[in-house]
């Protein structure tokens, strides 16, 4: 039971992590609350499917395809639909529904509202201190943990991190000391969605590929998001896991209530918010306080 | 009285474009009836109209009072499950239960403010957001009670025909909206919430500074919005003749801002212009689903919008206005775009 549950918490708890960091990465260096986030990790994994399943391109062709294609996207659509209008907030939010809802409609209208799976990448199983674990899980919890590692490294020892990370502090100053800001706020938006589209890689196996796939992770995403503290990135990754153990208590401890596994996961972030209104490493900004 | 009337139509309403397709717009509604009883035309603009005062109380909520909620189908579903109970349990007959309802659904506002109270910005719209969602969970963890999915079937109509609701709606549409109107406007001679409100979205530190206790109207905001999304929620369940979880979901709050954001922010027309071209036009354009339109309703919305804010960020109706009326720069009466001197005090226009 406590293996089961430290199991897949480690799991889900890693793909939120992927999909929170994308998420807080974006609030924090272009103040835009991207609605759309996870209808990227639904075009993602549908795209994995498409040429998987469809079109019987190898594994590793198809992620090499598919990610690398879902990061162009997400940059294309930033700089051409959201960074036009990016003074105007509630369009920009507005212009991400849309975009997300444009998706889902679109995957509707190519492959039906039907469900579809993809077999594990690498099948069988691996027996861990007496408990079965199947190699996917295993798979997933390896990926997740060399990319979340990767995107720290690159926050915290490369040139073009420290150019992100001072966007976020400040835009204007960084302006002033030579960042590109528009450029930083693309790569952002790129690095984002790659995270999102190698979270749907890590993912789709184990989940269904459906059209409306992506609002349950996006609820997650925002309750994650905001658990942490908006803009923080060691937020993001703490809250994710925490979601993560509150759902897989609910789910294994009272299956027959799993539906109510997003209301706990509301009811902790309520929580943490009415003790901690910055959540719990939420980063303030001067011209933002009260 | 007449007098009066008709003096402030030929000087004050029919110098100004947007005053008098304002007038136009709604003149057509009343009449529209006469002109056709097509129950599913009829019916499209019920729900029209209510979705009218669902987005303007949004409007108020958020655009007005700068607190961005994202979950205000909390107020519509609240007020919808409140008159599907009090009819299934009670038997109560919509005279009764809409009140109630709306009533119902102010009393959540406040308990809303708790909570909301203490946070802004982003954290206070992902908050809201949280709400619907778990009641939603409760409904469905009173299955026997709520109905679960399938919701309370068997609501009584409004009224006898279609003609009747419809005026219902109608009439119940423009009287909110003028309230809100006239409570949201800046330069009201009678109203000051309208001036808060804007003091406190542009600079809420300013606003307490200046001796508002600005507390009490961001509660006062929660709860005007409140009571006329569950005025809207109630309507609707007599209308629909069920109440479904669909009141509740995370949709029914984003129509509200896709609508309100699509028009223009800010401008109750706005609210009114949006659920008029997304909602109505729409509809009336893919009749019943059998045409292409009707199919990809969705997708064809999603486009629009999309298209529509790159080039009009600030709305439809802003933009639209913006392009018939010009404010006088001297006195800031606004005029017909293509006149050169002020009506009032012929100031150059340009």
């Amino acid at each position: 039971m406590i293996e089961r549950i430290i199991i897949l918490t480690l799991v889900t708890g890693g793909v939120y992590a992927l999909l929170a960091v994308g998420f807080s990465l974006i609030f924090g260096n272009a103040r835009v609350i991207n609605m759309a986030h996870t209808a990227f990790f639904m075009l993602a994994a549908y795209g994995l499917w498409y040429f998987m399943r469809q079109l019987g391109i190898g594994t590793i062709w198809s992620i090499l395809i598919t990610v690398p294609a879902i990061t162009l996207l997400g940059i294309l659509a930033y700089r051409y639909l959201i960074n036009p209008i990016r003074e105007h907030l509630a369009a920009v939010l507005l212009m991400t529904v849309a975009i997300a809802m444009a998706f889902q409609e679109l995957m509707t209208a190519l492959f039906s509202n039907n469900y579809w799976s993809i077999p594990a990448l690498i099948p069988g199983y691996t027996d861990i201190l007496g408990v079965r674990v199947t190699n996917q899980y295993l798979l997933t919890l390896g990926i997740v943990a060399v990319v979340i590692v990767i995107v720290w490294l690159i926050l915290t020892k490369t040139k073009l991190g420290i150019a992100l990370r001072a966007t976020a502090q400040d835009a204007e100053v960084a302006n002033l000391m030579g960042i590109s800001v528009p450029r930083t706020l693309m790569i952002t938006m790129g690095i984002a969605t790659a995270l999102a589209g190698v979270a749907a890689v890590a993912v789709a196996p184990l989940w269904t590929i459906y059209p409306d796939m992506w609002t349950r992770p996006l609820v997650m995403v925002l309750v994650i998001v905001v658990l942490g503290g908006l803009g923080s990135i060691k937020g993001a990754i703490i809250g994710a896991f925490i979601i993560a153990l509150v759902e897989n208590l609910v789910m294994t401890l009272m299956p027959s209530y799993s539906y109510l596994s997003m209301v706990f996961a509301i009811l902790t972030m309520v929580i943490v918010l009415s003790v901690r209104p910055g959540g719990l490493f939420g980063v303030m900004f001067e011209e933002e306080r009260l | 009285m007449l007098r009066r009337l008709l003096n402030n139509l030929r000087w004050s309403v029919l110098p100004v474009p947007g005053r008098v397709i304002a007038i136009v717009f709604f003149v057509a509604l009343f009449i529209f009836p006469l002109i056709t009883d097509s129950t599913y035309y009829l019916y499209i603009l019920t729900i029209s109209n209510l979705l009218v005062i669902f987005a303007v109380s949004w409007d108020l909520l958020s655009g007005y009072s700068g607190q961005v909620n994202f979950g205000h189908a909390l107020f519509f579903g609240v007020a919808a499950y409140s008159v599907g109970l009090l009819n299934k349990y009670f038997g109560w007959q919509p005279w009764a239960t809409i009140p109630i309802g709306a009533l119902v659904a102010t009393g959540v506002g406040v308990l809303t403010c708790f909570p909301a109270l203490r946070l802004r910005g982003p954290y206070l719209s992902l908050l809201t957001m949280a709400f619907p969602l778990m009641l939603l969970g409760l409904v469905m963890a009173f299955k026997e009670w709520t109905g679960g999915e399938f919701g309370i079937p068997g609501l009584p109509a409004l009224a006898a025909t279609k003609v009747g609701e419809y005026y219902i709606c109608l009439v119940v549409m423009t009287v909110a909206v003028l309230i809100m109107w006239k409570l949201t406007d800046a330069g009201s001679k009678y109203v000051r919430t309208g001036l808060i409100f804007h003091a406190i979205r542009e600079d809420e530190i300013a606003a307490r500074a200046s001796g508002i206790n600005t507390i009490r109207y961001k509660i006062l905001a929660f709860v005007i919005g409140g009571f006329f999304a569950g005025l809207a929620g109630a309507l609707y369940a007599h209308i629909l003749g069920t109440v479904g979880i669909s009141s509740l979901s995370m949709v029914m709050s984003f129509r509200a801002i896709i609508y309100v954001v699509f028009g223009g922010i800010v401008s109750i027309y706005g609210a009114v212009v949006g659920v008029y071209t997304l909602q109505t036009l729409l509809q009336f354009l893919g009749v019943g689903g059998t045409t292409f339109i009707g199919q990809n309703q969705i997708l064809i919305m999603a486009i629009i919008v999309i298209l529509i804010l790159l080039f009009m960020p600030e709305g439809v109706a802003v933009w639209v206005r913006g392009k018939i009326e010009r404010e006088c720069p001297r006195c800031k009466l606004s005029n017909a775009a293509w006149r050169r001197e002020c009506r009032a005090c012929s100031a150059p226009l340009r």
